[in-house]
């Protein structure tokens, strides 16, 4: 993808400055560094993942239905489950596959009619039976179960792990990184970019600033005089003891229930059950405290879906921010009106999957040297489109 | 059975009813009462299970809910031991590895879970907290108080000793379970508050809600409660610091907490010789509680330059021969699945070990006596959502029971009015000055001199050191004895020689043992002294011959017991012995010790040294922390993403003052780091309870 917003990488002290060290912001640098591009990442933060990164629950699926996202988390299944072999450290990858078991024809009907695009890309999902979901998932309800959608190459890993392995790669091949340094905003003159002020009032030029600040990407833009349609909602998470494995996918209900709409929980590599719901309505605050709501609402719907779950023990619980846009799809590109500003913003809560996926496709279209399948993504998560329709697997 | 106390110099030991239960199929006997985890101690089994990371072997830690050490299988589910009650049939097994799940597929039935409002909520039934609900209660104020054991007292409970301070404001002289029934029949008398016992708070949320578990301790019987209270009192206590040692992980390595929790609540003898890491008024309790238990005692070792307990304390201790060695400190612990050695070594000014100083230890069990943290999370969380929020005792300042009990009656007070919005009550401004007064460290020691001898009988003080404790003066029925300045931590003296009669109050009430009695009336030159004594004494009788001590141990001589003096109603437990001792050594005397030497220690084959573990959960050693740390990582949440340490059961309750500790030894200042970030829930609660689940397992 060219366009005249682009800019040329000019001989500065950076390259290319991202803005916060997260699921999208590491990668980045470590795909950024990998090219011989020098980086800089800012983050207000002590230490890398410690915003929203830290509070994903670590599920990994190509299982979409747009194409941009399939190919983004293909690249990223690729590169996590490939990791410990590559570079050695274990990010508790678990190739256990993503089931959406059905109970409502109608969830039926919709996922049978994504098996065609899915498999056009690549893959591998089918519709199984009944007795193929309880065999996943020994003690799931049954009655009214219709069956499942499985894709068994989708899996799990450790956000934390992750992050921090992406992050030491990115140091050892030459990227730098600054914490506890927030940037207050993007200086921009003449409609390009060409610095960030930090809030200690340093100014650091670069050719290239990508937005990658999570939930407060909005902000950094506000801040800068930008405009970026992503807003932050509140989900909570939580976590259990370890126990003996019960099973090994991730499960996604995507039936509504009062107070919420889908929830999904998966057991990890270490055993630990991992969930997540989310609340309808939408909680539209940046506020990361946890709830009396989240645990109640969504234990009912565990014990009434895997009643074995009843003797689990909960350990912790959290609160992370979804930053979200109109479509609920994210935005990946060159800033409409500001040469030099790339936006890696609003992953609506998919930040970790796409994030390693994603960030070579980034670097490949900062340094103007993208491929076919870079293509799709950009097209697809480009900010200048009409943002209406929501993908259906969301 | 077999490690059962029988005979103890101050608590009774009841009759109670045997129940049996299997420990991994093999069939044991406990009693109704137990707890999971003083039932197998007492049945000698201390090795819980092995840990999935290492295989090591997992035995009690705390002992009071906090660690997770004591992890058990239950009829099929994983519990706590030390907080689950043991129940007749009950079916225990070791968690080694990760647990199973029953395949308990039943479709499940949910209550709903309402939100109740309340007053007050006072979180934890120990001094402080019951206090502070008495205050309110008096004054109609409305509150809930929530206590996780099965009965209120907190740490009193387990305080065999009397008490310090003063009679009028903390009860000083009855011994802390006694303070903590005449305190729960003060609290249970009042129709405002509730006590809710066997309740775990587990949580305090952004909108102000405070999660409650109740039955938490016993497989399929755990309930998630929910209540809004218009005030929050924190007073949870304090929780034992670990402390970093290659072995300390090793079954028989435990708090003085835990070991009194055993050996003083559930009359558990968990130890026949024990080594005491901390000479803080504590590890100096914990050994004399050893003693009295009939547990032998090598040592008391402290890092420091000085003991940091009182003196009298200290006092007692070495008068029974226990040595207390300062400038020392614990170097490892070594055994083949229980402790079977400890070497300890002397430092230097610089705190460094000197080499060829180490000296190794025959001993079953090492307590971990080296300071207490405050159990504050549930005071931050409620700072966080904006709750008015109070904390009282060791949960807002480590210190003695004595301050708890007047720090919670000021919360008390304090909430009160701010509820009636009233102003604080005109006493208030007195009571902070008391509580600053039992707050503080023990003053200067005073040289002790001959007494004037003014009289024929009159008591001699032992008490050197200023500490806050007057009751000597409160109990002398012709108000003879005052402390220096008349303030509560001078020194006490007789001040009126002439009018004593020899009563023995004030010997009897001292908490630190440390009054006795020279009465000259009927042999002038071989006085009669009466000494008190609150050790098994079965084995005394009159004429038994014992080595007679001064105050600090050193040996006066040889002399026959004249005469027991059983204990009295007021005063029970304190045996008071007399002998007939040489004018010159009368004054000096203060104590004595069995003839009989303790057996020379034996030198046990050396297992391979432990590593040293800080994360106890995950069993994270100090080298791996300290090579993060070295590597560069100031925040302690990138340090638990890397190496999992905080991340377990406990949620970093054990772990977090030794990151602490290392990352000022590595040299980084706290404000170079960034703390773990506190999330509930802190203690694990089922899916099925927090669902509302009404099924109970049978």
């Amino acid at each position: 993808m060219s366009t005249p917003r682009k800019s040329t990488l000019r001989n500065r002290s950076y390259d290319v400055v991202i803005v916060g060290a997260g699921s999208l912001g590491v990668p980045t640098a470590m795909a950024l560094s990998g090219m011989g591009v020098k980086t800089l990442v800012l983050d207000g933060r002590p230490s890398p993942g410690q915003g929203e990164n830290k509070a994903a629950i670590g599920g990994i699926r190509a299982t979409h239905s747009d194409p941009a996202k399939i190919t983004a988390c293909l690249r990223s299944l690729r590169i996590v489950s490939t990791w410990q072999q590559t570079h050695g450290d274990d990010l508790e990858w678990l190739k256990g596959g993503y089931l959406f078991p059905v109970y409502r024809e109608q969830d039926r009907q919709a996922l049978l009619s994504l098996l065609p695009i899915q498999r056009k890309y690549g893959l591998k999902v089918d519709f199984i039976d009944t007795a193929s979901v309880g065999e996943l998932v020994p003690g799931i309800a049954t009655e009214g179960l219709l069956g499942g959608h499985y894709s068994p190459d989708d899996g799990s890993a450790s956000p934390l792990l992750c992050t921090n392995a992406f992050y030491r790669r990115a140091c050892a091949l030459g990227a730098h990184f600054r914490f506890n340094e927030t940037v207050d905003r993007v200086i921009v003159a003449g409609g390009r970019a060409h610095a960030v002020r930090t809030a200690a009032g340093e100014t650091i030029p670069c050719g290239v600033v990508i937005n990658a600040a999570g939930a407060t990407a909005q902000d950094l833009c506000a801040r800068s005089g930008v405009g970026l349609p992503v807003v932050a909602e509140a989900h909570e998470a939580g976590i259990t003891e370890p126990v003996a494995r019960l099973f090994s996918c991730m499960v996604v209900d995507i039936r509504p229930a009062e107070g919420s709409k889908n929830f999904y929980f998966y057991q990890s590599a270490r055993g630990q059950v991992v969930f997540c719901i989310t609340p309808e309505p939408p909680i539209l605050k940046a506020d990361r405290r946890e709830t009396s709501t989240f645990l109640p609402q969504v234990a009912t719907r565990l014990v009434e879906l895997l009643p074995r779950l009843r003797n689990l023990r909960v350990r912790r619980t959290w609160r992370g921010l979804y930053p979200m846009t109109p479509d609920a799809s994210p935005v990946v590109g060159w800033d409409c009106a500001v040469e030099g500003l790339f936006h890696v913003a609003g992953m609506c809560g998919q930040g970790f999957m796409l994030g390693p996926g994603l960030a070579e496709t980034i670097a490949r279209e900062v340094s103007g040297k993208t491929t076919a399948e870079d293509e799709i993504i950009l097209k697809g998560f480009d900010l200048n489109r009409d943002f209406c329709g929501t993908e259906f697997l969301k | 059975m077999t490690n059962r106390i029988r005979n103890h110099p101050v608590l009774a030991v009841p009759t109670r009813e045997t129940i049996s239960f299997t420990w991994h199929g093999r069939l044991l006997t406990g009693f109704a009462g137990d707890t999971v985890t003083s039932a197998l101690v007492a049945a000698g089994i201390d090795c819980f299970g092995r840990h999935s990371k290492d295989g090591s072997p997992e035995s009690l830690f705390c002992a009071n809910g906090q660690c997770s050490a004591c992890l058990v299988m239950a009829d099929d589910v994983p519990v706590k031991g030390c907080m689950t009650p043991l129940k007749q049939g009950m079916n225990l097994s070791p968690v080694n590895d990760l647990p199973s799940l029953p395949r308990d597929d039943s479709p499940p039935q949910f209550a709903e879970l309402p939100v109740r409002d309340v007053g007050v909520l006072i979180i934890g039934g120990g001094p402080a907290g019951m206090a502070a609900a008495i205050e309110l209660g008096s004054t109609g104020v409305e509150t809930l108080l929530v206590d996780d054991k099965n009965m209120l007292g907190g740490k009193l409970v387990l305080q065999t000793h009397k008490f310090f301070g003063s009679e009028e404001d903390s009860r000083a002289g009855m011994r802390g379970y006694q303070i903590a029934k005449i305190m729960e029949a003060e609290v249970a008398a009042l129709p405002s508050v509730d006590v809710c016992l066997d309740t775990t708070a587990v949580a305090v949320y952004s909108d102000g809600v405070v999660g409650l578990v109740t039955g938490g301790g016993l497989p399929g019987h755990s309930r998630y409660h929910q209540v809004r209270p218009r005030r929050l009192l924190v007073a949870t206590g304090a929780r034992e610091r670990m402390l970093a040692f290659p072995g300390n992980t090793l079954p028989g390595v435990f708090g003085a907490g835990a070991f009194q929790t055993l050996v003083n609540r559930d009359l558990v003898l968990c130890s026949r010789r024990l080594l005491v890491v901390g000479a803080g008024n504590v590890g100096l309790i914990a050994a004399y509680h050893a003693l009295q238990a009939g547990v032998e005692v090598a040592a008391v070792v402290e890092f420091a330059p000085n003991v940091g307990g009182y003196a009298v304390h200290a006092d007692k201790l070495r008068r029974l021969d226990v040595p207390i060695l300062t400038r020392h400190t614990i170097l490892k612990a070594v055994g083949n699945g229980h402790v079977e050695q400890a070497t300890i070594g002397a430092v230097d000014e610089e705190g460094a070990v000197i080499p060829g100083s180490e000296q190794e230890w025959a001993v079953d069990t090492v307590l971990i006596a080296v300071g207490l943290n405050r159990v504050d999370e549930f005071y931050h969380k409620a700072q966080e959502a904006g709750i008015p929020v109070y904390s009282a005792g060791d949960a807002a300042e480590i210190a003695e029971a004595s301050a708890a009990m007047i720090d919670g009656r000021l919360a008390g007070q304090t909430i009160a009015a701010a509820l009636q919005h009233g102003s604080a009550p005109s006493s208030s401004s007195d009571w902070i000055s008391k509580l600053a007064v039992l707050r503080s460290k023990p003053g200067p020691t005073h040289a002790q001199s001959p007494p004037a001898q003014k009289a024929l009988v009159e008591p001699v003080f032992h008490c050197l050191e200023e500490i806050p404790c007057n009751p000597c003066t409160s109990v002398c029925p012709e108000g003879a004895v005052a402390t220096e300045g008349d303030l509560i931590t001078g020194v006490p003296y007789l001040f009126k020689p002439e009018s004593c009669k020899a009563c023995l109050n004030c010997v009897r009430v001292c908490p630190g043992l440390a009054i006795t009695l020279v009465d000259s009336r009927t042999d002038y030159h071989h006085p009669t002294v009466t000494v008190p004594y609150e050790l098994p004494h079965t084995e005394l009788t009159i004429d038994t011959e014992v080595i007679v001590v001064d105050r600090q141990g050193e040996e006066l001589g040889v002399y026959p017991i004249i005469k027991l003096l059983k204990p009295s109603r007021a005063y029970p437990a304190t045996a008071l012995v007399q002998f007939r001792l040489p004018r010159d050594i009368a004054w000096r005397a203060a104590g004595f010790r069995p003839m009989t030497s303790p057996a020379a220690a034996i030198a046990a084959a050396v297992a391979a040294a432990a590593q040293t573990i800080i994360c106890r959960c995950e069993r994270v050693t100090e080298t791996e922390i300290r090579d993060a740390i070295r590597a560069g990582v100031r925040d302690l949440n990138q340090l638990k993403a890397l190496t999992r340490t905080g991340m377990g059961s406990c949620g970093g309750k054990t772990c977090r003052p030794l990151l602490e500790d290392i990352l000022r030894q590595e040299g980084v200042p706290p404000t170079d780091f960034t703390p773990l970030t506190e999330r509930p829930l802190f203690v694990e609660v089922s899916l099925g309870a927090l669902a509302g689940e009404k099924k109970v397992r049978s």
